[in-house]
């Protein structure tokens, strides 16, 4: 009985702090959108964010979309064979990168790739008094480091979704015309008719969400870190994992709301 | 002057300060000791805000911390232990940091100018403005984070061991440095150190942290006659004493 009431209150301790957590992260997300529209703004962090989230992330986010999509074109391909569908190659490649494909990998690319390096940052700076530092020169933390890296996760990020859509639509077609014998002008017709502006703005609006998440959970983590080398370890370690999830989350949630009915 | 006045604050089950009061008068040296864990630290940062106290009251010149948070800001300088350099800035732009940007904003060339001179007054050239803090030694990265303590002319200025780390004879420099800083600009100073040399060259008075509470107050120049177990067992660096060794 006793073991049985142990293990009750250790899944009630893990799911309180769950809570607390989420909890912890909604109010570091207010904090952050009050600050958003509170002067000062630091525009030079802005321009430096938007560099090393955007521009910097072109590679990446270019290469997983062009293998993407041309892996997606040739099973398409091999499965529609089955039943006699190989040719809508064209409307599954645009439709599969357009809504879910493409916003999902780049977030994740962005997860991996921004919100890992924005923790693994602003730990080390919070560990080497960087922080305080920052808060005894008058200079709020918050506005310093979190809203310009926010701000350009929700500017940069749908942008890369949009080129990850096109480089991924590009890889699919690239591999239908060249190795599965479609027609290019075809392809590219079938494409651009199948898709609906409803698609491009689910697209670019789940973005911007996960252009939020994935730069809010790299400051937040990177904000309450623990001391020392492991303590940005797990910092890093633990805004990926939740950057990740909660980037899934959304995407399920906005596909709901977008095509639900 | 700076006033503690029944100052508590605990971390979870460590009760850290346990009742500090502890008058800084204006333009005085007063240096921090005591043991590694004492809450020296944590006593700079219940000034400052970097740490809220869970008790008592810290006033500046009688007042509380206003809401006017930056111009509250704007009276301290601070030297962190480690430097605490921003590392994607050029040294120049650490310096001229609180002038480059809010209520003491210079034009960009102005405030380099001002960085530059406060090098120049720290001992180092002008080249190193440029470079970027991970290109300097140990010394040159103190001597940064000074500069930077002083750029905006404080009224206040806080060192957290400042000689930690360094060579006895940039330790040396570092000393000197701060003694002739405080003394020209007629800034009030706390140091935190376990450097009893430094304690003698920075100190005009010193209060040392056992047990979070202030267990000796008074003039450098009465340390050594003090009585106190406590302080003599410190400041002579003895195993055997009321302090225990292992802590």
């Amino acid at each position: 009985m006793t073991q049985v009431a142990g293990f009750l209150a250790g899944i009630g301790a893990q799911v309180l702090a769950l809570l607390a957590g989420i909890g912890r992260v909604a109010i570091f997300a207010g904090q952050t959108l009050r600050h958003l529209v509170t002067p000062p703004f630091y525009g030079r962090e802005f321009l430096s964010a938007l560099l090393n989230i955007g521009w910097l992330s072109l590679p990446v986010v270019g290469l997983t979309a062009v293998f993407t999509g041309g892996a997606l074109a040739l099973q398409i391909y091999a499965g529609g064979s089955r039943f006699d569908a190989a040719a809508v190659v064209p409307q599954i490649v645009a439709i599969g990168m357009v809504r879910e494909l493409g916003p999902v990998l780049v977030g994740l690319m962005i997860a991996a790739r921004v919100t890992s390096s924005i923790a693994a940052e602003i730990a080390t700076m919070k560990v080497t008094e960087q922080i305080d530092a920052l808060v005894t020169l008058s200079t709020h933390p918050m506005k310093y480091l979190t809203v310009p890296r926010v701000l350009a996760g929700l500017v940069t990020v749908p942008l890369l979704v949009g080129v990850g859509d096109v480089i991924g639509i590009f890889g699919g077609y690239q591999v239908a015309v060249r190795s599965l014998g479609f027609n290019p002008a075809t392809y590219l017709q079938n494409t651009v008719d199948f898709l609906e502006p409803l698609d491009l703005i689910s697209s670019l609006v789940k973005g911007a969400a996960f252009g939020v998440i994935a730069t809010i959970m790299g400051c937040y983590s990177g904000m309450n870190s623990g001391r020392g080398a492991q303590g940005v370890g797990r910092a890093t370690k633990s805004s990926v994992e939740a950057a990740s999830v909660l980037i899934l989350a959304a995407n399920f949630l906005l596909t709901g709301v977008f095509f639900s009915a | 002057m700076i006033r503690f006045d029944d100052v508590h604050k605990a971390f979870g089950a460590n009760q850290v300060l346990r009742g500090v009061t502890l008058e800084v008068p204006k333009g005085k040296s007063m240096v921090i000791i005591g043991g590694s864990g004492t809450g020296k630290s944590v006593l700079l940062k219940c000034v400052l805000g970097l740490v809220m106290p869970d008790a008592g009251t810290i006033t500046v010149d009688g007042a509380a911390r206003d809401a006017d948070r930056d111009a509250f800001l704007a009276r301290f300088g601070m030297l962190f232990q480690g430097g605490a350099l921003f590392d994607s800035l050029p040294v120049w732009q650490n310096v001229a940091f609180r002038l480059t940007r809010g209520a003491l904003k210079r034009p960009k060339a102005e405030a380099r100018e001002i960085a530059i001179e406060k090098l120049r007054r720290v001992g180092l050239s002008p080249d190193v403005a440029d470079r970027l803090p991970a290109e300097l030694s140990g010394g040159m990265q103190k001597r940064v984070g000074l500069a930077r303590a002083i750029a905006a002319d404080p009224e206040i200025i806080f060192f957290d061991e400042p000689t930690t780390g360094l060579d006895p004879i940039m330790a040396g420099v570092i000393n000197e440095l701060i003694r002739e800083i405080v003394v020209e600009m007629g800034a009030t100073a706390m140091t935190i150190t376990h450097d009893m040399t430094s304690v003698r060259a920075i100190a005009d008075d010193i209060a040392m942290l056992h047990g979070g509470k202030i267990r000796w107050t008074g003039p450098v120049a009465q340390m050594d006659a003090s009585g106190d177990p406590y302080l003599d067992q410190f400041i002579h660096g003895r195993a055997e004493g009321p302090i225990a060794a292992v802590r």
